[in-house]
């Protein structure tokens, strides 16, 4: 409650709040809200040279190179990009809770060997990794969000890793070990609260990289595949096309940045709220 | 100081060889078969089966890693499978074009965070730094492909004043440079204002100013070595950033540099020519930091002593 009351108070935060929102709900709601099936070509929605069309009229936000409604596809791309945003980053979260929180609680050989590791996937260059991956596998909604999942736990893991060992570090985990607490009850119960503030922040901030990255591979045709709409793949198919039909790319274009926007937005104005260094401070 | 700097060639070294085996790894470990890719979808059995003897595709992994390493102490790459030619030679062939593209970027980058993030830092609390804020908030959540058509649309067919695609002269380097700048910049506002802002509030500013030094002078002279500190560190950082970067610009602007190579290797299971770029980013990821690492002391006389 009191994280909602400071987070609205913020007006940007409280914008991308409201936009997130709207997204969900619009994603959630797609079927109910779309005027067309989104995989549907229909006959007039194309000009009768073969063109999409414009927007306005009909067809709100215009129509694709295949006369599909592009409104309708872009709520239903809504629905790709937040499944993969979710899945993949609470996957990729949850892997680097896992090996920061095991690493700075263990230290010593086995510790030192997972953060070598993560050093090492410091090193990676992400984005490759994952068009290298995303390509040469048959790309689907989960193969991406595999992907995607498996390039973005890195910093997590640092941080994590991090404010592990310094809570390990502090009395009150010396005070449990010498009543005798085990190893599960230790890091369940009491590093792991301490670290939630961390998983919400990096668990919003990461969507935003997540819906990004997405949208990246699905316009380099490696990511979800067509009919399927994605935000980047609708942005794909009609690439070639952008000279005359400028909104497909610039509609979609927009959505993608607003919903990363509005995720950063959020992400940023709760690390502020939650940082332990921030709290207390009036 | 000679035993710091061997460290830091051995850590770089197992790095490097990490990054080789994790990508070799994977690459054998898809479904992908390029034998399969370069005999063509008609082939029969039996010629994907001598294509596969011929890059010795049929030996264990294991001793298919460790002649890959073995040939890799030598410098050498090996041959791409769709061009029969020198890993090494094409990835210098393209080197140029992605540095000039790359250096282009961070000059981008630099320019626009210190400027904004000083700005910023000056009007604290301000319109203008609210905008400068929100602009930089817009900046890190822009997808480059985005921006990329969005610059094109602008800037190439609009108003044509610069050419859409292509390579060599001045004009061609601009669009794809801002594409790539764009992101780093708003991290950089973010941080220099952050650091700005401290910096302003230390003793030695105020004192600078007791001694009546314009205020132009306080904030070049003194406030922004120290602001700058931490925008250095991220440039390593970037070089990674930008590797990925690099393959989504190059394929929108047409530039015919690394990325370029990877995109195509990559459609064509090309994996010589995939590991090979994959382990000159690792290496200019390495190198990035190393470099950060080193400049670091030359701006700040207090990391020398440590």
């Amino acid at each position: 409650m009191h994280v909602l009351k400071s987070l609205i108070r913020q007006p940007s935060a409280l914008f991308g709040l409201l936009v997130v929102l709207t997204v969900i709900i619009l994603a959630l709601a797609a079927p109910l809200i779309a005027p067309f099936d989104p995989d549907n070509q229909l006959f007039e929605g194309l000009s009768l040279e073969g063109a999409p069309l414009p927007p306005g009229g009909q067809f709100l936000l215009g129509t694709d190179t295949l006369g599909r409604d592009l409104f309708s596809r872009l709520l239903y791309g809504a629905r790709t990009s937040l499944v993969i945003g979710l899945v993949a980053n609470g996957i990729a979260v949850t892997i680097g809770l896992f090996i920061g929180i095991v690493a700075g609680y263990l230290r010593g050989f086995f510790g030192n060997v997972l953060m070598r590791f993560t050093d090492l996937m410091m090193a990676f260059p992400a984005l490759l990794l994952a068009i290298v991956l995303a390509a040469l596998l048959r790309p689907s909604l989960w193969i991406v969000a595999m992907v995607i999942a498996l390039v973005n736990w890195v910093q997590v893991a640092r941080i994590v890793y991090t404010e592990t060992r310094g809570l390990v570090e502090r009395d009150f985990i010396m005070a449990e070990r010498s009543l005798g607490a085990g190893h599960g009850r230790i890091l369940f119960l009491h590093i792991l609260p301490h670290l939630m503030p961390t998983a919400i922040v990096w668990g919003t901030l990461g969507i935003a990289t997540t819906v990004l990255l997405e949208a990246t591979l699905s316009f380099l045709g490696i990511g979800v595949q067509p009919p399927q709409p994605s935000w980047g793949n609708i942005i794909f198919e009609s690439q070639s096309y952008f000279q005359a039909a400028p909104w497909l790319v610039f509609f979609p274009g927009a959505i993608i940045l607003l919903t990363a926007l509005a995720f950063n937005l959020v992400g940023d104005a709760l690390r502020d709220i939650l940082d332990p260094t921030q709290r207390g401070r009036g | 100081m000679a035993l710091l700097f061997l460290r830091r060639i051995v850590q770089t070294a197992l790095i490097l060889l990490g990054v080789a085996a994790i990508t070799f790894l994977l690459l054998y470990a898809l479904p992908a078969d390029p034998a399969r890719m370069i005999a063509g979808r008609s082939a029969t059995a039996q010629t994907v089966a001598n294509i596969r003897h011929e890059l010795g595709l049929d030996q264990p992994l294991l001793s298919q890693f460790g002649t890959y390493l073995g040939n890799l102490l030598h410098g050498n790459l090996g041959r791409s499978y769709a061009q029969k030619t020198e890993v090494w030679t094409l990835i210098v062939a393209r080197l140029p074009a992605t540095l000039t593209l790359m250096l282009a970027g961070i000059v981008v980058e630099v320019v626009l965070g210190l400027t904004l993030g000083t700005i910023a830092a000056l009007r604290r609390g301000g319109p203008v730094d609210r905008l400068v804020m929100m602009a930089s908030f817009v900046g890190v959540s822009a997808p480059q492909f985005v921006v990329a058509l969005l610059l094109l649309y602008l800037f190439a067919v609009t108003l044509g004043w610069f050419p859409m695609s292509g390579y060599g002269t001045f004009a061609h380097v601009v669009l794809p440079a801002t594409t790539l700048g764009v992101l780093g910049a708003g991290w950089y506002a973010r941080m220099v204002r952050s650091a700005m802002i401290d910096v302003l509030n230390q003793d030695y500013v105020r004192t600078a100013r007791a001694k009546g030094l314009s205020s132009r002078r306080i904030i070049l002279r003194h406030a922004l070595p120290n602001a700058i500190l931490p925008v250095i560190a991220m440039i390593g950082i970037d070089i990674g950033q930008f590797m990925g970067g690099v393959v989504v610009v190059e394929a929108v602007y047409g530039w015919p540099g690394i990325g370029q190579l990877a995109w195509q290797a990559i459609q064509q299971v090309d994996i010589p020519i995939i590991m090979g770029v994959t382990l000159t980013s690792a290496l200019a990821i390495v190198l990035g930091n190393l470099i950060a690492d080193l400049i670091a002391p030359v701006i700040d006389p207090r990391i020398r002593t440590r």
